[in-house]
């Protein structure tokens, strides 16, 4: 189909299987599959013969659940996508801040994260070309009393650095413009020549919160390169952490919601509850984020029938805590008067740019890795898709409540059937020229990894999409025509991450 | 309304009673310090050392016990209490205890061999007058992955409710006592520390929170980092962990302000 390869979740090709077109094919093929329903999940860079660069698109078809990848090789500039494919927008952004080419006609080229340019590949990078993170020309709105607010990078709240530039006029918000890359640590760098010892450290830190999430995509990606088989023990236990990763991340959200309405007994108890819910995971592995869970292979650390029962008896104290404060949320009018109708993004929108996970769900798009491009143990337990279609702050937070009840269940119910079988089976190490994608629904949403082995199976290139990195600018959007005062909840509502976004 | 009320008598009363009390319960398989059985470790296979992600394990030169020999040695602030040594070591001989005081003053005093670290003193008598009653911290994340912040964040919860000794999270440097700086610094991030420091009125203390504060935990090396919060601003708590257990904070603020013992005692 249009000269791309098919490929699916966590399947790994022959590397020169990916089809090189020429810039104007690639174009046309990326901005054909978008328009006829296919997402942008990855666009990256990677260096070419000759000083040139050569260009991979991964794109998302969710009804059939397939991928496709092309790719094509860049002189210097070439026509911007993201004129006919906003999707393509932050995406293209990144490549000519690390590579140095130019997408020509790309309305809004500025740095992501402030990093020093890649070239030369190999090696540490030139201090001198470095650009000085927060310098750049800010979007500014002119006229009678327009006043502008720059909030950051260090915030009010226990969070992590970023800088955002509100053009206001009175309470009004008309344009926020996101600066991100204060976070920036250079993990794609470090995980190519690897795999190595901190390889899944880099991994599991890349977004701590998210330590289930990306670590899983990891092995994913390592075992589809290297043809090895995960025991299905170690598929469950995978899918229980990143369940309870995803109810710890959506109760601790619901309840900071309801801090930043001023509504303190559901922040009271879901702060609480969050924590008991991440001592679950420490249950599990012995940290409360799933350090060591996840490894390539299968899992580190297998449960006994001991273990199992007191996991259940705690998750129905959880499951029932839960509802109790998330239920006054919806029974509070002070609160739904605050929820309803702020920071709306609009289905058109949502899916123009790209949007992905509760934030697409919220928008009453049908988005969700578990169900369209299944891996490990979700190609046999089903987890129903939660949605609303209001697009707003009560959207974003009722769905994430739904999601919590089903990964409630589904944890529960997975753990009464743990098949029996080992953890972790004897790993072997990545092919050579192999090209793979590992996607996984974080609860963030879509976490997508690719990677490129050269002839003697090490990773030749690495690239991490953070469901942040197609969500950040789904806030800024979300911001417009809002009052200033909302921005908290708005931004609480996302709750994107930082060090996530910047790698 | 009522709902509200029936929630509260519901959920009930959840703060922990320590320090007066006994800390709350790990998970047994919590991971404290790695601890190496000298009997069973012959010091010549060194596999321990090769899986260390972060070179936190060395072979010592020294006197033990009188004679001299060699030993592993472990920086507890390099170290990600990871499984990576354990799961390497064919004799069986590293292991994580439980001990979640993990905390120290000085840098140096986290190099352990088989000792646990020299437990941090309290803050000298003259800013322990001004500090030991009220202290305001100021949290900074500079390169932090999010999970040093959240663990540091919970302690505000009412799990932890470390407003009961006059500690808080506030909103401006122009109001704080100190910092509470987590993630390795990445260069993005210095010169907004340098400046959130300098914001921060004299007396003030910096605590640094994980192994990437402490040494740029995973990190360590990154031209993009720079290896903790030491090489930008003097450090007086050193608190270990990927992440540290909201306890072993805990332990640790109350340790610097003297509370640990103090509150233990009556």
């Amino acid at each position: 189909m249009n000269g791309l390869l098919q490929l699916r979740n966590a399947q790994a090709v022959r590397a020169d299987s990916v089809p090189r077109l020429s810039v104007e094919e690639f174009r046309e093929a990326v901005i054909c599959a978008v328009e006829g329903g296919a997402r942008l999940s990855a666009m990256f860079g990677r260096p070419a013969e000759g000083n040139r660069l050569l260009v991979t698109a991964v794109l998302a078809n969710d009804p059939d659940g397939t991928l496709q990848a092309c790719s094509t090789v860049v002189d210097g500039g070439y026509d911007s996508i993201t004129p006919d494919c906003p999707q393509a927008h932050w995406f293209e952004r990144e490549i000519a801040e690390q590579w140095g080419v130019r997408p020509q006609g790309h309305p809004w080229l500025k740095p992501v994260r402030f990093q020093p340019p890649c070239r030369p590949a190999a090696g540490q990078p030139p201090a001198a070309e470095r650009p000085v993170i927060g310098v750049t020309d800010f979007f500014r709105v002119e006229g009678h009393e327009i006043h502008e607010v720059a909030v950051g990078p260090v915030h009010a709240g226990v969070i992590e650095p970023g800088h955002f530039r509100f053009q206001c006029f009175g309470e009004n918000v008309l344009h926020l413009e996101i600066s991100l890359g204060y976070q920036h640590r250079g993990v794609e760098r470090a995980m190519i020549g690897g795999p190595t010892a901190r390889s899944s450290h880099y991994m599991e830190t890349l977004a701590g919160d998210t330590t289930i999430g990306h670590a899983t995509a990891y092995c994913q990606l390592l075992e589809a390169l290297s043809g090895s088989h995960v025991p299905a023990r170690a598929e469950v236990l995978r899918g229980v952490a990143l369940e309870l990763e995803r109810v710890a991340n959506h109760v601790g959200d619901l309840g900071a919601l309801a801090g930043d309405v001023g509504f303190l007994p559901t922040l009271s108890y879901c702060g609480r509850i969050r924590g008991d819910v991440l001592n679950l995971t420490a249950m599990l592995c012995g940290n409360r984020f799933g350090r060591g869970m996840v490894r390539p292979g299968g899992v580190g650390f297998d449960m006994d029938s001991a273990r199992v029962e007191e996991l259940l008896k705690r998750l129905a104290v959880i499951a029932k805590d839960t509802a109790i404060s998330a239920n006054l949320l919806w029974d509070t009018p002070s609160v739904q008067a605050r929820f309803e109708g702020a920071g709306t993004v609009s289905r058109e929108l949502a899916e123009q740019i790209g949007l992905v996970g509760p934030a697409a769900r919220a928008c009453g798009l049908e988005r969700d890795i578990q169900n369209h491009h299944p891996s490990g143990i979700y190609r046999f337990a089903h987890i129903p898709l939660s949605g609303w279609d209001s697009g707003d702050v009560f959207a974003r937070a009722y769905v994430r409540w739904l999601e919590i009840q089903r990964s409630l269940a589904f944890v529960s119910e997975q753990l009464r059937s743990l098949p029996e079988d080992v953890v972790m089976a004897s790993p072997s190490s990545p092919a050579g020229n192999r090209f793979a994608v590992s996607m996984v629904e974080g609860w963030r949403g879509e976490i997508c990894h690719v990677a490129v082995t050269d002839d003697r199976g090490r990773l030749a290139a690495y690239k991490v999409a953070d469901p942040s990195f197609h969500n950040w600018f789904g806030l800024a959007c979300a911001l417009r025509n809002q009052p200033i005062s909302d921005f908290p909840l708005c931004n609480k509502s996302f709750n994107l991450s930082y060090c996530g976004h910047d790698l | 309304m009522i709902k509200i009320l029936l929630s509260r008598l519901q959920q009930g009363h959840r703060t922990t009673k320590y320090p007066a009390g006994p800390p709350p319960e790990l998970p047994d398989r919590f991971r404290g310090r790695v601890k190496i059985d000298f009997a069973r470790c012959p010091m010549a296979c060194r596999q321990c050392q090769q899986a260390c992600p972060t070179a936190a394990l060395q072979k010592a030169e020294g006197s033990f016990g009188g004679s001299s020999a060699a030993r592993m040695r472990i920086d507890l602030g390099k170290c990600l209490f990871c499984t990576d040594c354990a799961a390497a070591c064919p004799h069986g001989a590293v292991t994580h205890d439980k001990d979640y005081r993990l905390t120290t003053r000085k840098r140096e005093d986290l190099i352990v061999c088989d000792e646990p670290p020299r437990p941090a003193c309290p803050l000298d008598k003259p800013l322990l007058r001004i500090l030991g009653r009220s202290l305001r911290l100021r949290q900074v994340s500079a390169g932090g992955c999010n999970a040093c912040e959240a663990d540091s964040n919970v302690l505000g919860t009412i799990g932890w409710d470390i407003g009961r000794f006059g500690m808080q999270f506030v909103a401006s440097p122009r109001h704080a006592d100190g910092l509470l700086i987590t993630g390795p610094v990445s260069d993005n991030m210095k010169l907004a520390l340098e400046k959130t420091w300098q914001a921060v009125p004299a007396p003030k203390i910096v605590i640094a929170v994980g192994a990437c504060a402490i040494s740029g935990g995973p990190y360590a090396g990154h031209a993009e980092v720079h290896d903790g919060a030491a090489s930008v601003v003097p450090v007086d708590l050193f608190i270990p962990g990927c992440p540290p257990h909201p306890l072993t904070i805990l332990d640790g603020l109350l340790k610097l302000l003297g509370m640990a013992r103090r509150i233990s005692e009556i």
